[in-house]
């Protein structure tokens, strides 16, 4: 698939001013997100702490995780697109030295990664890193 | 008379402040209500000038304490009539109340039993009675709703038996905004020599409540919806059903008499409260109380079903907007769906116009499986919001709807 790089993203947000084009943006990465086929969307892959459904499998190959996920909700689609360009086809080691934190704080969009956002993007950056360290070991 | 809501609203301080850059719209008042500063003064008074602990001190400030609290009861007891103010049982909330209550209750149960309640309920009132008959072996018996979200009240009848023990439903939904007939329906289940519950989380906040008058054994509620703080709530019981209720928490305050064998028990309500309680909080409830009460009922009654009924109407102004319950008795609760938005979707970009709303399965999900909907956004509404701000919720809704289209 087609996704947009981490440098890309950060670029493309910084052009952006109000938060209505931000989040249209958002969304439009979201409508572009491939996703997966709804016989995919079964409970085992189901990420826990998502106030909507948040969907995650992973494979790996030469080295490197590939990562397929879904959300029933667009925005948190979009924002797994972010996630997806930090992570999606990178080796364990590349994963676990890219410092989200900071990525995040570039994108400017922190109110939406905080724990209590319910949004689970801290459960599915969790889970990728635990998967990445998991395939190192 | 109208209410002035705008003095009402200069009288709670967090309206004013901005969210995400914008004036906050807050429509979330099924989860809490806001505090008014006679409520936030009550407790700041609480603290600074009177805090001792109850029932126990030889002191000036546990005296003074104890009469702020006891008083506190007494406004709760007359608030919604019980006949005693023993009856008032001091708990965290609504849960409490009705975990409280079903612990007793499942001490009791036996096989062949029947405990009743709806599906329309928040898990609190579900699964309270759900696990307490799976340790006795009761039957729990859900009692269906119509197609608008109403009860239906036929399956009700037909569902209570000369097995029914137990009758746990809510006053009023607090997804749907459904308001149940729960007089008539406590009438029928007492016929059955039934005890009956009233889950009164929603109840409370839109009017006042008469137990005597409703004729059920027990109504809990929470403070915190009610204007009042967090961490308070009652459980209502008539004194004859409460007086010999198995004691839950043991401990301090709710014994006569110790040994280091034994114990014997106190007085209601004592009994039933073990350790010390949440003094601030009583008396914060009793001042939001006292608050809501310079109101008219009517007055208020009546400002609700306005913005309600602006809010339904906007909504079926809305392509693509599905009202979820739509029960010809109901109050304060607009939950909707809108064809291809995800709930999550509308309440996230709501949120960064200002305006605060609830959205998921609104702790049903039951109830949501049966409405076959992933979740609901929800806008509730109480005696602060205006009608104004009902129009800055379809504005928004109207972006969000353009923004995910
Ligand atoms: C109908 C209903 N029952 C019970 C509860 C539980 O109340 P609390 O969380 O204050 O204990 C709520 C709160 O959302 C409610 O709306």
């Amino acid at each position: 698939m087609n996704l947009p790089n981490t440098d890309e993203i950060i670029d493309d947000l910084e052009f952006l001013d109000n938060w209505e084009q931000r989040y249209q943006y958002i969304i439009d990465l979201g409508k572009a997100l491939p996703g997966l086929p709804e016989s995919q969307h079964k409970e085992e892959y189901l990420v826990r702490g998502c106030q909507s459904n948040v969907w995650l499998i992973s494979e790996e190959k030469d080295d490197k995780l590939l990562l397929h996920v879904d959300s029933d909700a667009v925005i948190v689609q979009g924002l797994l697109t972010l996630v997806m360009a930090a992570y999606h086809d990178k080796t364990p080691e590349q994963i676990l030295a890219f410092d989200i934190d900071n990525y995040f704080a570039q994108l400017d969009l922190e109110n939406h990664i905080t724990p209590t956002r319910g949004n689970g993007l801290r459960a599915i950056v969790g889970k990728v890193q635990q998967l990445a360290k998991h395939s190192q070991a | 008379m109208n209410l002035n809501v705008a003095q009402i609203r200069e009288q709670f301080p967090i309206l004013h402040r901005e969210v995400n850059g914008k004036p906050l719209v807050y429509l979330d008042n099924a989860a809490t209500t806001q505090k008014p500063q006679a409520v936030i003064d009550a407790l700041t008074d609480y603290y600074t000038q009177c805090n001792a602990n109850v029932h126990r001190g030889a002191h000036y400030l546990s005296d003074e304490a104890t009469r702020r609290y006891e008083a506190a009861r007494k406004t709760v007891a007359d608030y919604i009539h019980a006949n005693r103010q023993e009856e008032v049982i001091w708990t965290s909330g609504t849960t409490e109340g009705i975990n409280r209550v079903a612990n007793g209750v499942a001490q009791r149960l036996k096989a062949g039993d029947e405990v009743l309640v709806t599906e329309m309920e928040h898990h609190a009132n579900l699964v309270t009675w759900q696990q307490a008959c799976k340790r006795s072996g009761a039957s729990l018996k859900v009692v269906p709703i119509n197609e608008d979200g109403s009860l239906n009240i036929e399956q009700f009848h037909s569902l209570l038996s000369d097995n029914t023990v137990f009758v746990s439903m809510p006053h009023i939904s607090n997804a749907l905004g459904t308001i149940n007939p729960v007089k008539e329906l406590t009438a029928a289940a007492k016929a059955k020599d039934a005890l009956v519950m009233i889950d009164g989380a929603q109840g409370v906040a839109h009017g006042a409540i008469d137990v005597q008058d409703i004729g059920c054994d027990f109504y809990a509620f929470s403070g915190h919806k009610l204007f009042g703080p967090t961490g308070i709530g009652v459980l209502w019981g008539s004194y004859e059903v409460l007086q010999d209720w198995p004691v839950w928490l043991v401990g301090g305050e709710m014994i006569a008499t110790v040994s280091y064998q034994d114990a014997t028990w106190g007085e209601l309500p004592n009994r039933l409260e073990a350790g010390t309680p949440n003094i601030a909080g009583a008396i914060g409830l009793a001042a939001a109380i006292d608050w809501l009460q310079q109101f008219d009922a009517a007055d208020i009654l009546a400002h609700e079903q306005a913005l309600l009924a602006k809010a339904t109407k906007l909504a079926e102004q809305t392509d693509g907007l599905t009202i979820v319950g739509h029960a010809d008795n109901k109050i304060g609760v607009l939950s909707f769906i809108l064809d291809g938005a995800h709930p999550a979707d509308i309440g996230f970009l709501l949120d960064k116009q200002g305006i605060a709303i609830r959205t998921g399965d609104h702790c049903a999900q039951p109830l949501m499986k049966r409405l076959k909907v992933p979740g609901t956004a929800r806008a509730s509404f109480t005696i602060y919001n205006t009608l104004d701000e009902v129009d800055k919720l379809f504005e928004g809704i109207n972006k969000a709807r353009l923004m995910l289209a």
